[in-house]
């Protein structure tokens, strides 16, 4: 059909503005519901790293956000340092944002886990059980194959024996990559050693099988079929457990612990 | 059969936009893998179509014909922004799973197809009735392929495991082909077999190139 050129104009105009005011009511109208889940989701990824949730259990919210407050205590470090920082609210603190702005954040030397910048302050999660305190959660992210993977790493009080990992974002093929979010992987992290006698940073994971933690302290089961993302795994702990990571840190944690 | 049960059920299997028309391939690879995220995609696809081919079909007469495409990719494009934000806000888990084959329904050849073909020619009621034919019979492909990979590929169905496997203690050795995505090209590739066998006139015409020197060569230019 013919229409005039000032037809068009008109309708293309009217289409745009009409479809954009949905989508914007929407995307705004569902913000915070999304942003609920995100948190839940967070959340959820942090308790079952510490332990405090078994893989397969079901919380509902409330029951959720209870065990967080009474197990998890949020708190900031400075990464260069080691030490608390107590001037930031760790539940306000965006880490992912600090990154981006260069007052807030440090470039570090070019590392086979793709890691370009480190914030100067990272939120790390104090585990509390019986009064005391029994391990810490650290924020891990490094490249596998074809994404960036964000997780959590958690060490018991010496800063040394894995509690657990795990990733709440990552885009790695499903069922290959995408099996860093297998429950029976994860657990085979339990136990393992970070550090060797030197205290360099040994923990990988190795192409093929690896023993039980007595026996091979530092290499976990490589994932089949994804040697890229398991490359990725091992890249991204030898950076953060490093020096340029949380080894200041670690290494004040585990005295603390000692002295505690 | 009346005119409007052949709109819904003819693109089921006689006319099925993966079956016969090859459309929507890549997202059949990507969310087959298990069968959750199979049905929301095709619920997702269901939506968007539906609400796109009635959409463009009441506006019909008002598209100007220069800016059609784009008038109907504006349109597809925020209704799948519109499903993906719902995803995200009701259906988090399977969001994050999905989120990427989500945004690419934009690009699925189904729904431009589908808008172009029928909706631009049609009133709302048979665009409406074409579009759940249409997502139906891709539905009806992804569930059947997310069926058999998800059982032969982890011995689940909706997670529920079916053939205990032998990294969980049982007995079942999973078929890790099948967690590919060439796995889900073999399984397309038997769907179409099975509906041809029973359907010889989809079958095309056999052509080989020496053909077209033939005097007399009546067929279609290929």
């Amino acid at each position: 059909m013919e229409h005039s050129p000032r037809h068009t104009i008109v309708f293309t105009v009217v289409l745009c503005v009409v479809f954009s005011v949905i989508v914007s009511s929407v995307a705004v109208g569902l913000k915070d519901r999304q942003d609920e889940n995100v948190r839940l989701d967070r959340i959820k990824n942090v308790l079952g790293v510490a332990g405090l949730k078994e893989p397969d259990e079901k919380l509902d919210k409330e029951e959720m956000i209870a065990r967080f407050e009474s197990g998890l205590e949020p708190r900031v470090v400075d990464l260069a340092t080691g030490e608390y920082v107590d001037d930031i609210d760790p539940l306000e603190y965006d880490q992912q944002k600090a990154k981006k702005d260069p007052e807030l954040s440090r470039a570090v030397s070019p590392n086979p886990s793709k890691v370009r910048r480190v914030p100067n302050d990272v939120v790390v999660y104090l585990i509390h059980e019986e009064g005391k305190v029994t391990g810490v959660v650290l924020p891990i992210e490094g490249y596998g194959l074809w994404s960036t993977l964000y997780g959590y790493l958690a060490l018991a009080a010496d800063g040394n024996t894995v509690r657990g990992i795990t990733y709440y974002s990552h885009g790695e093929t499903p069922g290959l990559g995408g099996e860093v979010d297998n429950p029976r992987w994860k657990a085979k992290w339990a136990g393992r050693k970070v550090y060797d006698a030197a205290g360099n940073p040994q923990l990988h994971v190795k192409k093929g099988q690896a023993g039980p933690p007595s026996e091979d302290p530092f290499e976990v089961d490589g994932l089949s079929g994804a040697s890229l993302t398991s490359k990725g795994v091992s890249n991204m702990l030898a950076f953060w457990m490093g020096r340029n990571g949380f080894a200041p840190y670690l290494a004040k944690f585990k005295q603390q612990g000692e002295q505690g | 059969m009346s005119k409007t049960s052949e709109l819904v059920l003819d693109p089921l299997v006689d006319n099925n936009p993966i079956g016969l028309q090859i459309l929507g391939i890549c997202s059949a690879l990507a969310v087959t893998t298990k069968l959750e995220t199979a049905v929301v995609m095709t619920g997702a696809v269901l939506f968007v179509l539906v609400c796109s081919n009635v959409v463009i079909s009441a506006l019909r007469t008002q598209i100007p014909g220069s800016v059609r495409i784009i008038a109907q990719l504006t349109i597809i494009a925020s209704l799948v922004m519109v499903a993906d934000q719902f995803l995200r806000a009701f259906l988090y888990d399977i969001s994050l799973q999905l989120y990427v084959f989500v945004g690419l329904i934009i690009t699925n050849c189904i729904l431009m197809g589908r808008a172009e073909a029928f909706a631009m020619q049609n009133k709302p009621w048979p665009a409406f009735l074409d579009a759940v034919g249409n997502a139906g019979g891709y539905g009806l492909v992804l569930v059947s392929v997310a069926f058999f990979r998800e059982l032969l590929g982890s011995g689940k169905l909706f997670g529920v495991t079916i053939f205990q496997t032998v990294s969980e203690g049982g007995w079942y050795v999973p078929n890790g082909f099948m967690v590919l995505a060439p796995g889900a090209f073999i399984l397309i590739g038997m769907f179409i077999w099975v509906v041809r066998s029973y359907r010889p006139e989809q079958v095309e015409e056999e052509f080989h190139v020496g053909a077209l020197l033939e005097p007399g060569y009546q067929g279609d230019l290929r």
